[in-house]
Order: C-alpha cells, then structure tokens, then sequence
C-alpha cells in the first residue's frame, strides 16, 4: 500500500465514523444523565432560593394559614434524630467493621455477617420504620424521636460496617506486622495503628451514612411521626425536615408549600456538602 | 516487667559468655500451612550475642523459621509448627507462654521499611508505651537512635512525619523502633533488599554493633553479606527431587567454615551460583 493510501484524508473511514458515533452517544447519555440532578438543583434554587433568610432557621414551621415561619424546628429534629442515630450506628458499624477486618478473616461467622450487611444496605427504608414502630413506638405506646433514631441507625449500620471493612482492609499489612513485631497486643494493633491508618476513610463512610440519613422520610413517616413546634421531649412527636417537605408539600397553602420548597434546598445543601465533605477526607492520602 | 509476663515457666538467668553460650536452641520437627508440610527438620543453637544468618534459594522456608523464633507465624491462619524453640531454657510454644510476651523480648525487622504514619519520636516510643514504659521517654529514644546510628540525621526534627525519610533512613528508625523495649534478640528479615548500596551497607555496619549487646537472627539472598555480617550460618534448602515443596536445614557452620570447607554437596553447589 502507498503512502498517499495511507494517508488518504479525503473520506473517513468506517471505523473512524463509528468511533465518533459511539463518542457522541456516551457523551449524551452522561448528558442525558445529569440532566435530571442539574433540573432539580435549579428547580430548588429558583423556588427555594427566595425563602432563604434568617427567620428561615429561627421560628417554627407554622399552621395553616399562619403567616410566615421557618423550618428552625424542623432542621434541630433532623439533627438530633440524625444524631442519634449516629450514636447508635457509628459504634456498632465500626465494631463489626473492625470484626469482619481484623478477626474474623474468611470464616463462616464473617461471611454471615457481611451478607446480612449486604441485605441490609438493601432494605427500603420503609421496612427500617416498621421495625423501629415494632419495637420502640408500640412499646412505649407514643412516637417519639428515639423510635426515629433507631430507624434511621438501622439505614446507617450496613453502610459504615461495608465501608468502614474497605478502610480498614486498605491499611497495608506490613504496620499490623510492624505493630505486632513490637509487642503490641490485637487490641492495641487495631487502637493505635489501623484505625488511626484508616482514619480519613473511616469518616468518609461515616458522613455519606449521616447523609443518606438525614434525606430519608420514610423511617420517621410513623417513628417520629411530626410536629410543628421545637422538640419539646424525647416522648414527643418530632419534626424533621424530610417530613416536613412530604407534609408541606402536598398542602393546599402557598406558605407551606414554599417553606417545602426552602426546606427541600437546605436538605438537599446539607447532603451535597456532607458529601463533598466526604469526598475531601478520602482525598488524603491515607498513608 | 516482660520477663514476668513469660513466668511461670523458668526464664534463663543471662549472665552468659557471649559468643559461645546458647541462648535459642531451635529444634523444629515440622512446619505446615494448611495440610502443606512448609519446612522440617531445622535444629540449630544460636549462641547469644552472635549474628547468624539464614542464606538458601527462594521459597526454602528461611523467613518461615525466622517468624518461628518469636511467634509471629502464630497470625497465620492454618500454621502448626511440632517441635520445640527454647529461649534461655523456655520453650516458647509452651501453651503457657504469652506470645505477645515473647514479641517483646524478641523483636523484629521486616523486608519493607515499615515505619508508622507517624512521627519519628512517636515511631521510636511505639514499643515503649505500649509495655508502660514508666522512664524518661525522650532519653529512651535519643539512645535508641543513637544505638541506630539515625541520632544525628533526624535529631532535628524528631516530630516531623518517619515517611519523609528515605529508605535506608526508614529502616534505620524501624530497628530504633525494634531494640528501644530493650529486646533480647532481633530478627532480621532481609532488611536489605528494598535498599541501595549505600544504606545497605550502613546497616551492616549497624548489624555489627548491635551484635556487642543483642543476639541478631538475619535472613539474607546475599551470600556476600552472609559472610561479612554472620558468625553462624545456616543453608536451608528445597530437595527438587521431591518436588521441592519442603524446605530443611541442610548445614549449620560457623560462617568462616561453612563457606571456606562446606560439609555437603547441595551448600557448595549453593555456594558456587550453580543454583539460585
């Protein structure tokens, strides 16, 4: 073949036009898929933008047909909630972390306990309700925000335990030697050298279980049930922001409805930057 | 404190000549991982404030019985070892003894230099605080960088992070890091082969004298530094005829003799590069 074959530019190729082709439809997926997020971030700041301001945060969601407002209440019971659960899910999801990693190795007790985390990971979130309504609401005969707490924990368990198993498998093998060669104890191994290693990728798996926390709705639909004051006791009903939105949202009053629209772009800001967080602290490099 | 630790059997009183008394006696039958026969028969004495080395060709169990003499092969899952390692008169698969115990009289150095994400004070006193190290600490570190020959490279900036270091330098902290809970013994698992020349060269140097207070175990590819660093050598081997899947003690010699008049034909060949 000549040169001039070779370096014939008058047509493409076939090959060339199918590369292209397949070019131009990734790219358009990637646009197609980004299109929903980028409609709703603008949905949110454009409806929801107006409402922002001080008293936002500081007074009450308020009653039909009540002026103004905020959702102040509505963000201190996610929090707590949100808290709470942490509190429970954190210690648990890192013990078992710390169990699948460290001790348990391949056995049948491990493989057990990583299915039912899978499982779990998978559970809809209404489910995690029903269960905390089983055993906390229909115990003590009253919603209140423990009952959230313990849902939302049940959500959080399965992603600190599998993420927070990555982490600590991440750390080399060669410092847990290190450590034991010098006479450290198991215990000490994992206190003083792994998870301090793995510390950065532990958080990480610890905010992104806060903020799958903190969107949900469903757990607290009949834990927390809600309120529209401050959270007045652990025997109450809570308010919190995702109820907030699923109440206000389908209500017949323009105020509500655009406190919905306020309260879904705080959430919506809460995660993104628990997220982005998230993404900055795995960032470090963990060694 | 960690002699305690090894009670209640009897520990050996370590006012013996150095040199010529022994301190370890291994004697192990056999070593498997799993139902796979890893090593046998390896019997030797290693007589206290000695180097000795352990030389052979890949994969003929050397940094098996090296991770023998202070139970870090016990983290292997499916490892048995039958027979007995006697340090000072104790033996240290007696189920009464504390292997974490034994860890701390008998301390380790790795292939890879494997310092802590950490400070290199804080590296140093690892040992030390975990054992309650209840002396001044910051002497503790400054002798034992000292006793590393690291003391005047990294005096100024003792809390900047070990992983600045080079490599030579990172190994130098992890044998400060091994000998500052004050070990009997430390075994050495090619502490070389990650290094250049130069930094290889310097922890021979290094191996020599600490050989004046410590009894050093060596395993080593390098024949070379066998013969410099070694009083006492020993050449395992795989037997290719049997599939060379078991590794065992073919001769332990004083080095000199061992190198100069070997006893068996499979050392000499060792020894002359007709194998690897």
């Amino acid at each position: 073949m000549s040169e001039a074959v070779l370096l014939n530019h008058q047509r493409l190729s076939g090959r060339t036009m199918l590369s292209g082709f397949l070019t131009a439809l990734t790219g358009g997926a990637t646009i197609l898929a980004l299109a929903p997020l980028l409609s709703v971030a603008w949905l949110l700041v454009q409806k929801g933008a107006p409402q922002l301001s001080l008293s936002l945060f500081t007074q009450t969601t308020p009653p039909p047909l009540a002026e103004a407002g905020g959702i102040g209440n509505a963000i201190v019971g996610t929090g707590v909630m949100v808290g709470l659960a942490s509190l429970i899910a954190v210690p648990i999801g890192l013990l078992a972390a710390i169990y699948l990693s460290e001790f348990g190795g391949g056995g049948q007790v491990a493989n057990a306990v990583r299915f039912s985390a899978r499982v779990l990971s998978g559970l809809p979130s209404i489910i995690a309700g029903v269960f905390a309504y089983a055993l906390v609401v229909m115990a003590a005969k009253r919603f209140t925000p423990i009952a959230g707490g313990v849902a939302l924990s049940l959500l959080m368990i399965p992603i600190v335990t599998l993420t927070g198993e990555q982490a600590l498998r991440a750390v080399p093998n060669k410092l847990r030697d290190a450590a034991l060669g010098l006479g450290a104890t198991p215990t000490q191994t994992v206190w003083f050298v792994v998870l301090p290693t793995a510390f950065s990728s532990l958080a990480t798996g610890v905010l992104l279980a806060v903020a799958r926390a903190a969107g949900e709705t469903a757990p607290l639909l009949f834990t927390a049930l809600f309120s529209l004051n401050w959270l007045r006791g652990v025997w109450e009903p809570a308010p919190s922001l995702a109820v907030m939105i699923y109440q206000f949202s389908s209500s017949p009053y323009a105020n509500q409805i655009e406190l919905a629209w306020a309260g879904s772009l705080v959430l919506v800001g809460l995660v993104l930057i628990l997220n982005i967080a998230g993404r900055l602290l795995a960032r470090q490099p963990a060694h | 404190m960690s002699t305690a630790v090894l009670a209640p059997p009897p520990v050996l009183p370590l006012h013996t000549r150095a040199g010529t008394d022994p301190l370890i006696n291994v004697d192990i039958r056999r070593i498997f991982y799993g139902s796979h026969l890893a090593v046998r028969d390896v019997s030797m004495t290693i007589p206290k404030r000695s180097v000795v080395a352990l030389i052979g060709p890949s994969g003929c169990g050397k940094s098996t019985v090296l991770r023998c003499l202070n139970r870090m092969n016990d983290l292997i899952p499916g490892f048995r070892m039958e027979g007995s390692v006697r340090f000072g008169g104790v033996d240290l698969y007696d189920p009464r003894v504390d292997p974490v115990a034994v860890r701390r009289k008998i301390g380790m150095v790795f292939q890879q230099p494997n310092p802590f994400a950490t400070t290199i004070s804080r590296n140093v006193a690892f040992g030390l605080r975990r054992t309650h190290y209840n002396g001044r600490l910051a002497e503790k570190i400054e002798t034992s960088l000292r006793s590393a020959a690291l003391w005047d490279e990294v005096k100024d900036k003792l809390h900047t992070g070990a992983l600045s270091l080079s490599g030579g330098q990172q190994q130098r902290l992890c044998i400060a890091r091994a000998i500052a809970p004050d070990p009997e013994v430390i075994l050495m698992d090619e502490p070389c082969s990650a290094l250049d020349p130069i930094a290889t060269a310097k922890i021979e140097e290094l191996i020599r004298e600490l050989k004046e207070r410590y009894t050093i175990v060596v395993v080593t590819h390098n024949l070379q530094q066998a013969r410099r660093i070694s009083d006492w050598t020993g050449f395992l081997y795989t037997e290719p005829a049997k599939g060379g899947q078991t590794g065992y003690l073919v001769e332990y010699a004083p080095t000199n003799e061992l190198f100069e008049k070997p006893k068996h034909d499979d050392t000499r060949d060792y020894l002359m590069g007709r194998f690897g």
